[in-house]
């Protein structure tokens, strides 16, 4: 996100939006310019109230709604991470380093949101005071076997890529929200794919790091997260069946992990319902 | 403001003049490069023995590969690798027009995707040295979901799509595996930041979804790539602060990856939002 260019190109269609921001047009175009790199910092911020003040338009209600369940799912997401780090027998060294990796990134999608929506003029979501990170015990052993934690921590990065995917509708033609929502899309897809390259020597030889046909997990309590109104095994994209392709030698399993697939919003809460998310 | 209002009208009705010119002109050069396309289809397909310059591949029911087959997984082993049928390209400097609205949009990633696929072809079909099994694997499923995006946005954009692009895989060694590892990771994000940055200039909410389902994807294959090369960068520089995935502008985009593409490319109608 480059909130020069963002400018520019709004500058462009409302020649006076440096005026409207700010009177002091050359110093906020300076700061843009030569201070980029503290602009990207705090661009979530900066972005919101400057547009806000603007126009004097408050956000619609459906992006909020978005951003909302976004970090509704990073709350989790975020604490699942940081009680696995603290509890799950994780091999130590480079093993342990990713994990952490993606509990800090998940944390940092956590504040991120918080502070798009309060900039926003909204109120942030509280998260759950406990989450029952079992599912109801069917999975008691998350944090005392490592190769369940990562089935675990594989099904929720998948799911969490389907349930952006889900909801970019909902913010199409949104600049700066939507591209900040399928930039955190595309971060989840890079943890799912990390997460199952690692349980390739975790007791899953087999998993890669992309989807192949439904669920692939090992785990057939997780049969839901991978099915929907449009399933993972799904090969048909706008009408197109992708398998065998113009007739190209195109087989149905590359046909399903060519196209991640999307959950809807009802199928998202209940499948995350279990674990006390709400 | 009143005067700015005026010029802006003034100005945009002389684009908008200049916009029919350019279309009529671009009516007659096309019905031209439609007669010049279908000779050279036919000479080519008379001309040019395809299954020896493309070995068979593996599990084709025969080894006369047709020549839609070669096209779908490049052929040559030179660094100029043509990819698709004949040169449809327009004939003055402004290139393959990618269009308007979301088609310019799709054409946009249906020019990407035309290179990443033919890299990954070139790279299963001449492995590097010493590839493991593994590795070989990967760049193979990897290939045909190239394959798979590139085929799909043909059919997806029909007419409106532009033509196959002419690739110069010049400065990558695809005997060296620093090399196209390097080149993989490259394209992937390079995909991912493209998709990313272009997302908001769709209007159908439908393409917007499918875009979605790619992007995911090219993702994907950019974690595997990097954690090929060395453990632990998944993310690497590809996040902002927030741990954001960073985004490109299609200028920015085809900036960098125009030198992989000989085909000169016209991204100046493209939606600006």
């Amino acid at each position: 996100m480059n909130i020069a260019n963002i400018l520019d190109e709004i500058e462009k269609v409302d020649g006076e939006i440096y005026d409207r921001i700010s009177p002091r047009r050359k110093a906020m175009k300076d700061f843009f310019r030569v201070g980029s790199k503290v602009a990207i910092v705090a661009a979530p911020m900066a972005i919101g109230s400057m547009f806000k003040k603007a126009y004097g338009q408050t956000t619609p209600a459906g992006i909020i709604n978005v951003l909302q369940y976004a970090l509704t799912l990073e709350h989790f997401e975020y604490r699942f991470y940081e009680r696995g780090a603290a509890l799950a027998p994780i091999t130590a060294g480079a093993e342990r380093t990713a994990i952490e990796a993606i509990r800090d990134s998940e944390k940092k999608h956590v504040d991120f949101l918080r502070t798009v929506i309060t900039a926003a003029g909204a109120t942030p979501v509280a998260e759950k005071a406990a989450y029952d990170f079992t599912a109801g015990n069917t999975f008691p052993t998350v944090f005392t076997s490592y190769p369940v934690f990562l089935a675990v921590a594989q099904v929720l990065e998948d799911t969490g890529v389907r349930a952006y995917k889900g909801r970019a509708g909902e913010l199409a033609g949104q600049k700066v929200y939507l591209t900040a929502a399928l930039g955190i899309h595309a971060v989840e897809a890079r943890h799912a794919a990390k997460i199952r390259y690692m349980r390739r020597t975790n007791g899953a030889p087999a998993t890669k790091p992309y989807i192949t046909g439904g669920n692939d997990t090992g785990v057939p309590a997780a049969n839901g997260n991978y099915g929907g109104a449009t399933p993972e095994s799904n090969v048909v994209q706008a009408g197109i069946t992708i398998t065998n392709i113009n007739g190209l030698p195109i087989s149905a399993n590359a046909a399903t992990e060519a196209f991640d697939e999307p959950l809807t919003t009802a199928e998202v809460l209940a499948l995350v319902a279990p674990f006390g998310v709400s | 403001m009143a005067e700015a209002y005026s010029l802006l009208s003034s100005d945009f009705l002389y684009s908008f003049k200049l916009l029919i010119y350019i279309y009529r002109r671009s009516l007659e050069h096309h019905n031209l490069q439609e007669k010049l396309h279908s000779f050279k289809t036919i000479f080519m397909t008379k001309e040019t023995p395809l299954e020896t310059v493309m070995p068979a591949p593996k599990g084709a029911p025969n080894a006369q590969v047709s020549r839609r087959k070669f096209l779908g997984y490049a052929g040559a082993t030179s660094g100029l690798i043509m990819l698709a049928a004949a040169c449809k390209k327009n004939d003055n400097n402004d290139g393959v027009d990618l269009g308007s609205g979301d088609f310019g949009i799709l054409n946009y990633a249906y020019a990407l995707e035309q290179l990443e696929a033919a890299f990954y072809a070139q790279a299963v079909l001449t492995p590097y040295t010493s590839i493991s099994a593994n590795e070989l694997a990967f760049l193979t499923d990897i290939r045909d979901h190239e394959i798979a995006h590139r085929e799909f946005f043909k059919r997806a954009l029909g007419d409106n799509a532009i033509p196959g692009l002419e690739v110069d895989f010049s400065t990558i060694n695809f005997m060296s595996r620093d090399s196209v590892l390097g080149t993989a990771q490259a394209f992937e994000d390079l995909g991912v930041t493209a998709y990313n940055g272009a997302g908001y200039l769709i209007k159908d909410t439908n393409y917007l979804l499918l875009a979605g389902k790619i992007v995911s994807v090219e993702a994907r294959h950019a974690a595997l790539i990097r954690e090929l090369r060395s453990p632990n960068t998944f993310l690497g520089d590809q996040v902002d602060n927030n741990s954001v995935n960073i985004s490109r502008t299609p200028s920015e985009v085809l900036g960098i990856a125009g030198m992989y593409i000989k085909t000169k490319i016209n991204a100046n109608n493209l939606p600006t939002g």
